[in-house]
């Protein structure tokens, strides 16, 4: 027979408002199996703790239930509190009195009545419930990071100087991102490579990390703490090792024709390239789609010509498999294509473009070496019309969210404007600017009080040319909804930020979770803003939604104090509420009959095949099994399984029956 | 093709020529355009500005008899009418509440109602019997205009680009047209302004016929009466604000598909224009200027 004990919580007013709490009490006591019930002001409180460890000693209880507020906010402190009280933690059941009844019923006898049906479940729960312990799993102390922008960077170097060791993976053939590409950064207006550079060179020379470019995530297995991670380091054709960066291939590539993505089209690169200046690691790749060699099996201009002869036409993708214990994803994001805007005419009218082209042109690394001309003609243009808001907060057309960067960036280019073209005009069309930051609205202050930008509030409804001159048409709310036509000779475009083109697939991959916009979605919107809701996998910037670079280093640092977190531990702990599959003695073995329904219903991946075998090694049946490392408790296996093989501990098919069976 | 026909009220006043054209279009592709019995107003401009209601009833009214009258498919050749027509139809199937309203006016239950084509969406579908049935190749360049109504709200119309359509270009280039990529094909043409405020449609038509002009187009294209009686008939009002004389023409997608047809000019209603049906056009050089200066932004 039990020992049950019940414990019922005032919660000051908030439950003993509400319910009669001594009632509950007393009825608790006639209870089969209990043989103690109190009720005290606060149960959390330190003398309410001591009364329940003191209750289990001299009482003898073999089982306790806490009726206070939702087991999310205490069941660990009471778990503790049992265990300290000398019994297994897994006895001590809440039974939630606050959010489930008090907070949401009037002061009634039901009120009281439904209290006592709660605490009866509970009670009938836990004289079932069977001493439970932690699952240890091993931990690998390595860190995959998937992305080499600011986040990745970010994350990475603060894993590493941890003592951890680090695989950083990056897409494209050199780290940085779309920082490397930017001209200066808000608030402060500093250079953006001047800040980034540093950090990209110590990531290169950093001991504990290892920097994978031009490489990509091909699948990952496993669980928390031991991932395995297959990678595809795609073949850059060229010896990395040899290679000595000295840029004799680029010069002499007779191909020199291709749009360069670095700096958005605006100039040209050759067939063989290194994507900037400052690129880490400063080693070139071979565009295998322009190259000459590999149109037309001519050419070879680069290998006769390198002085270190490094070129590797026959080099092939390497495929590697590497053994992680935590993923930080930071793949960051794009913006929308300016090609979805007609209205202003993007794609026939070279001059409209958007952020990221104004970027370069306005960086000292740009092609234009930061002097801010037009793209049709290389003329300076003397008025410029930046559009906020090209898609985002656009529910009919775009994203319904805000892009939440565009309100700070477009103030910076209409200063740098400013600042670059004297006597030139800068309007900037907006619906709100949201300048919410350290800094931030004094900047777009700055750029309308002392650099001049005129700020008109309203929407364009259309940008066309007239006779080759762009003419911009919008509104001027605040001038009573006056339509405003101002004829530009640049238009710039803050187009909405979006999730890259791979986020589903990739999260697929992994099974992260995703929101409607393809943004990967953390566990919790404000408790567990780095973690995912897969174990082990966490996340840093404007892959999960559009953010600043401030933003951005501080989450990837978030992200890396997790990864150091888990890595700081010997083994893995993790609650035992996991599914089991029924194993018994021969000739049954189990009831599990290897349909393995469970197989595709496990979300995350968490069952497995087994073999029994007799002792000559032949294969008797194939049955389920769980992994425990994996299995997150959800229970869906258990409700699909045909023949009631599986059980979910801690929350087994006889717990809940009992419960229903008692009301 | 037997198709449910909406002429709405200015086919056979305003935009007589747009019917007539519309007629002998229709007749000569094989398309039957079946007459709504006893159909009614479509609840535009006069209607859907005094009661929401009646802008939803009157047109579910319309459909309803073209259902009963086994109809699967409306076509109203007018704009307005069309944009009634469907935003009726979204209406009743996407809110549930209004779907209770319009059945409580209406004494009957409105389901599946007759899908609404306006007439390019129309023409679009036998465009390859258009091509075919050529006799007389339409060699003139123009300026397609679709106007407002014809394709937004994108979610009610669910037709063509929004803000940069193709369908009536297409049309054009199908019986051997040229079109000009230009950029008013969807500015406001000044709509019902042209019986109460004409200075307004003057403002408005002077904008569109300036841009068509410089982007030398010889003809303006249009698939609504409105459009066309703003663009043709205040044509005057037009040349007064911008003391110039623009005289290129106005035509219905109908008369243009008309004349490649082979149609003689008075079948399609093309003496009716206020301005002459000539081609090429002969624009002035001055208005091919603008004269609209750059408003300075406070």
């Amino acid at each position: 027979m039990s020992r049950v004990g019940v414990f019922i919580c005032h919660c000051g007013e908030n439950i003993a408002g509400t319910v009669d709490v001594a009632a509950v009490a007393k009825a608790a006591l006639d209870m089969p199996g209990v043989v103690h019930a109190v009720e005290y002001k606060y149960m959390c409180s330190d003398p309410g703790q001591t009364m329940l460890k003191d209750a289990i000693k001299e009482k003898k209880l073999d089982g306790v239930v806490v009726a206070a507020c939702s087991p999310r906010m205490h069941e660990p402190t009471f778990r503790r509190t049992a265990e300290e009280g000398g019994i297994n933690p897994f006895q001590c059941e809440m039974a939630n009195l606050r959010e489930h009844c008090s907070w949401v019923h009037e002061k009634a006898p039901a009120t009281t009545a439904k209290a006592v049906d709660l605490v009866r479940l509970q009670v009938e729960k836990v004289k079932r419930n069977l001493p439970l312990n932690p699952i240890r799993v091993p931990i690998t102390k390595k860190a995959l990071v998937l992305g080499g922008g600011i986040a990745g960077i970010q994350a990475a170097l603060d894993i590493a100087n941890a003592g951890n060791p680090v695989l950083l993976v990056e897409q494209s053939p050199s780290i940085g991102g779309h920082m490397s590409q930017l001209s200066e950064t808000f608030p402060t207006l500093d250079c953006s490579q001047c800040i980034l550079t540093p950090r990209m060179v110590e990531v290169a020379r950093h001991p504990n990390i290892t920097l994978y470019t031009y490489s990509e995530l091909e699948k990952l297995e496993g669980f928390i703490g031991n991932f395995k991670a297959t990678i595809r380091r795609k073949a850059r054709k060229i010896d990395e090792k040899i290679c000595n960066g000295c840029g004799v291939c680029q010069q002499k590539c007779p191909v020199k024709k291709i749009p360069d993505q670095f700096n958005e089209g605006l100039s040209n690169r050759p067939a063989i390239f290194v994507p900037f200046p400052q690129a880490v690691p400063n080693k070139p790749v071979i565009d295998v789609e322009n190259c000459t060699y590999f149109k037309t099996g001519k050419c070879k201009a680069c290998e006769k010509l390198c002085p270190t002869k490094a070129i590797r036409f026959d080099q092939e993708d390497q495929i590697e498999v590497h053994d992680v214990g935590a993923v930080v994803l930071a793949t960051g994001y794009k913006t929308m294509p300016v090609s979805n805007f007609p209205e202003y005419g993007y794609g026939k009218f070279k001059d409209v473009i958007d952020g990221m082209k104004f970027e370069r042109l306005a960086s000292a690394s740009g092609p234009t070496g930061g002097a801010i001309k037009r793209p049709s003609d290389g003329k300076e243009p003397q008025h410029v019309v930046f559009i906020a808001c090209a898609g985002s907060r656009d529910r009919a057309k775009g994203v319904p969210y805000c892009s939440k960067i565009c309100c700070m960036y477009t103030a910076k280019h209409a200063m740098l404007y400013q600042h670059k073209v004297h006597g030139g005009t800068a309007t900037v069309f907006y619906m709100d600017v949201r300048a919410a930051g350290k800094n931030y609205d004094e900047f777009v202050r700055r750029a309308v009080e002392e650099d001049g930008v005129k700020y008109v509030r309203g929407r364009v409804s259309r940008v066309y040319e007239d006779n080759g001159q762009l003419v911009v048409k919008g509104v001027d709310t605040l001038l009573g909804g006056e339509q405003v036509e101002i004829r530009a000779d640049m238009v710039v475009l803050a187009t909405a930020v979006q999730a890259q083109d791979n986020a589903e697939e990739l999260a697929q991959t992994l099974h992260v979770s995703y929101d409607p916009y393809k943004f990967f979605a953390e566990a919790h919107p404000k408790l567990r803003p780095v973690e995912t809701n897969t174990a082990g996998i966490f996340l840093a910037g404007a892959c999960q939604a559009p953010r600043d670079i401030p933003e951005t280093v501080a989450q990837a640092s978030g992200a890396a104090v997790k990864v150091c977190g888990l890595f700081s531990q010997p083994t893995l702990t993790r609650e035992p509420i996991i599914a089991v599959v029924d194993r018994q003695a021969p000739p049954v073995f189990s009831n599990c009959v290897g349909c393995f329904l469970c197989k595709s219903a496990c979300p995350y991946q968490a069952i497995e095949e087994e073999a029994i075998k007799n002792r000559n090694g032949d294969v008797i049946k194939t049955v389920a099994k769980v992994n425990p490392g994996l299995c997150q408790g959800c229970g869906t296996c258990v409700s699909t399984c045909r023949t009631k093989a599986i059980d979910l501990q801690g929350y087994s098919n006889e717990q809940i029956f009992a419960e229903l069976m008692s009301i | 093709m037997r198709i449910g026909y909406y002429p709405g009220c200015s086919l056979s006043g305003t935009g007589r020529d747009f019917g007539e054209s519309m007629d002998a279009v229709a007749k000569a592709l094989g398309i039957e355009l079946a007459e709504i019995p006893e159909w009614t107003c479509c609840g535009s401009s006069s209607g859907h500005m005094t009661d929401r209601l009646v802008s939803v009833a009157l047109p579910a009214n319309v459909l309803l008899k073209a259902q009963k009258a086994g109809f699967d498919q409306v076509m109203a050749p007018c704009a307005a009418c069309y944009n009634r027509l469907a935003t009726a139809k979204h209406e009743i199937e996407t809110s549930a509440q209004t779907k209770a309203q319009a059945e409580k006016i209406l004494q009957t239950k409105l389901e599946k109602l007759p899908r609404v084509l306006n007439v390019v969406e129309m023409l679009a579908q036998v465009s390859d019997t258009i091509a075919a049935k050529v006799t007389k190749k339409f060699d003139e360049t123009v300026a397609c205009y679709y106007g407002c109504l014809l394709v937004r709200p994108a979610k009610i119309t669910g037709f063509d680009r929004t803000e940069d359509p193709v369908e009536m270009d297409k049309l054009v280039t199908a019986v051997g047209g040229k079109t000009v990529d230009w950029s008013f094909k969807t500015e406001c043409c000044g709509a019902s302004f042209s019986l109460s405020k004409t200075s307004v449609v003057g403002r408005l038509g002077a904008k569109i016929l300036q841009n068509a002009v410089a982007h030398k187009a010889d003809a303006v294209v249009v698939a609504c009466p409105m459009c066309h009686s703003n663009l043709d008939l205040r044509r005057g009002e037009i040349n007064q604000r911008l003391a110039a004389k623009i005289d290129i023409p106005v035509l219905y997608i109908t008369q243009v598909i008309g004349l490649a047809l082979g149609i003689p000019g008075k079948k399609l209603g093309l003496g009716r224009h206020f301005v002459p049906v000539k081609f090429p056009a002969t624009a002035t050089a001055t208005a091919t200027t603008t004269t609209t200066g750059p408003q300075v932004v406070q």
